[in-house]
């Protein structure tokens, strides 16, 4: 059997890409807007997704059969919670310049949909092992799309790539101005629209209306 | 007075929570589809932020801030990390509560903003609201206005995507662009347009 035929493989790669939690399911796209005006803030924002989703999948999903079924969405929360308010003090304790560009928006990840979704949507019904894999796909479509609306954004914006200049000085010199409107919220919105459908035409979705 | 009315207009136009902040996204795409339902979901959200934003303040600055449990002999205590999961709770717990007491007063309100009650409880507009309340340092007075300007600026924008989403049925769009695609193209040209207003000073 190919590595790419296998479940584990599948339930990783549906959600990364033909069914990507922000172009297709259009999940999650409150925080994924808001830290991608630089590189930097996009990236530590998808490794504090990537570890709440994975930890809340295993988590929720080893304690599927003793979770009472009428209390599943309080114990899925307080489960997401715990581990928001871990990573928000984790950053606050070490990255703190960090933790302040981010504001708000660690905490928001509480009541990210795609995460509750992915819990209770899969986790609950899955074993350990896929429901992992499961999450990491998830996070890992929604870091492809948060880090390429930054790269664009930063790039067309400020001239810079994670903080490095790279548009060389001679095209300032020849008139080559940064587009400030990148760094402005209407080009987020704009970016990720043309992005869906970029990526709706490639995978092929069908169209739900 | 004058603070108050600029705090007003800001978190209405310029400071936007959806067009500006990117909150309550996910309502927001997925409500603007009918007009009607779009304008109940603005009434409901208008109504949780006020009552869930002071709210908030009053326990964070009692309760939860460094030095806040002073006044109960607690001078070394700070709660202030618990405050995301008590916020959260506090907003289910209204959101319930809330619900509760229209089921019981008014039948014809429930009919109509009943059914968005427990939607709004994982909006994102909501809890960022009392975190950019904690974030920005506000007063009690500012908290009250600035929940209610938020949750009327939330509403003009989901209001004003519904209306041109009807419109947008019957355009002829290119295969992919449809959908998701052309709302948050429309959303960042509606955000550009509230853009403008950053510039008026009262």
């Amino acid at each position: 059997m190919k590595l790419t035929r296998t479940k584990t493989f599948k339930t990783f790669a549906g959600p990364a890409w033909t069914n990507n939690p922000i172009n297709v399911q259009m999940l999650g796209i409150c925080s994924a807007l808001a830290v991608t005006i630089q590189l930097n803030t996009a990236l530590v924002m998808t490794l504090a997704m990537t570890f709440v989703i994975t930890m809340a999948s295993l988590i929720v999903s080893v304690m599927r059969k003793i979770i009472p079924g009428n209390i599943r969405i309080i114990v899925e929360l307080a489960v997401i919670a715990s581990l928001v308010v871990l990573t928000d003090e984790f950053l606050r304790a070490y990255y703190y310049e960090m933790s302040r560009m981010l504001s708000i928006f660690v905490g928001l990840i509480i009541t990210n949909c795609i995460i509750l979704g992915r819990t209770e949507g899969f986790a609950m019904s899955n074993t350990p092992h896929l429901a992992v894999m499961d999450g990491l796909g998830n996070a890992a479509g929604y870091g492809s799309v948060l880090l390429s609306v930054a790269f664009i954004r930063e790039l067309f914006g400020s001239g810079k790539i994670f903080g490095y200049d790279v548009i060389p000085q001679s095209f300032y010199d020849a008139g080559y101005e940064n587009m400030g409107i990148m760094l402005l919220a209407p080009a987020a919105f704009i970016i990720i629209g043309l992005m869906a459908w970029l990526q709706k035409y490639l995978a092929g979705v069908e169209d739900e209306g | 007075m004058v603070d108050l009315l600029s705090l007003f207009m800001n978190s209405v136009f310029a400071g936007n929570i959806l067009l500006a902040y990117f909150l309550g996204m996910c309502s927001f795409v997925a409500i603007s589809k009918n007009l009607n339902t779009a304008i109940g979901l603005g009434f409901a959200v208008i109504f949780v932020l006020t009552v869930t934003v002071p709210l908030n303040w009053l326990i964070f600055h009692f309760l939860l801030a460094p030095e806040a449990l002073a006044w109960a002999g607690l001078e070394d205590v700070n709660l202030s990390f618990l405050r995301l999961v008590v916020f959260i709770c506090v907003i289910a717990a209204m959101v319930q509560g809330i619900e509760m007491l229209i089921d019981r007063f008014s039948a014809s309100l429930y009919a109509g903003l009943g059914i968005f009650l427990p939607l709004i409880a994982v909006n994102c507009a909501i809890l960022g609201g009392s975190l950019f309340m904690v974030e920005r340092e506000y007063t009690f007075i500012e908290s009250v206005v600035f929940g209610f300007g938020a949750g009327v600026g939330w509403m003009l924008a989901i209001v004003a995507m519904a209306a041109a989403r009807i419109r947008m049925r019957y355009a002829d769009l290119p295969y992919g662009l449809n959908g998701f695609a052309i709302t948050m193209i429309v959303t960042g040209l509606m955000a550009m347009g509230f853009m403008l207003f950053t510039g008026i000073s009262l």
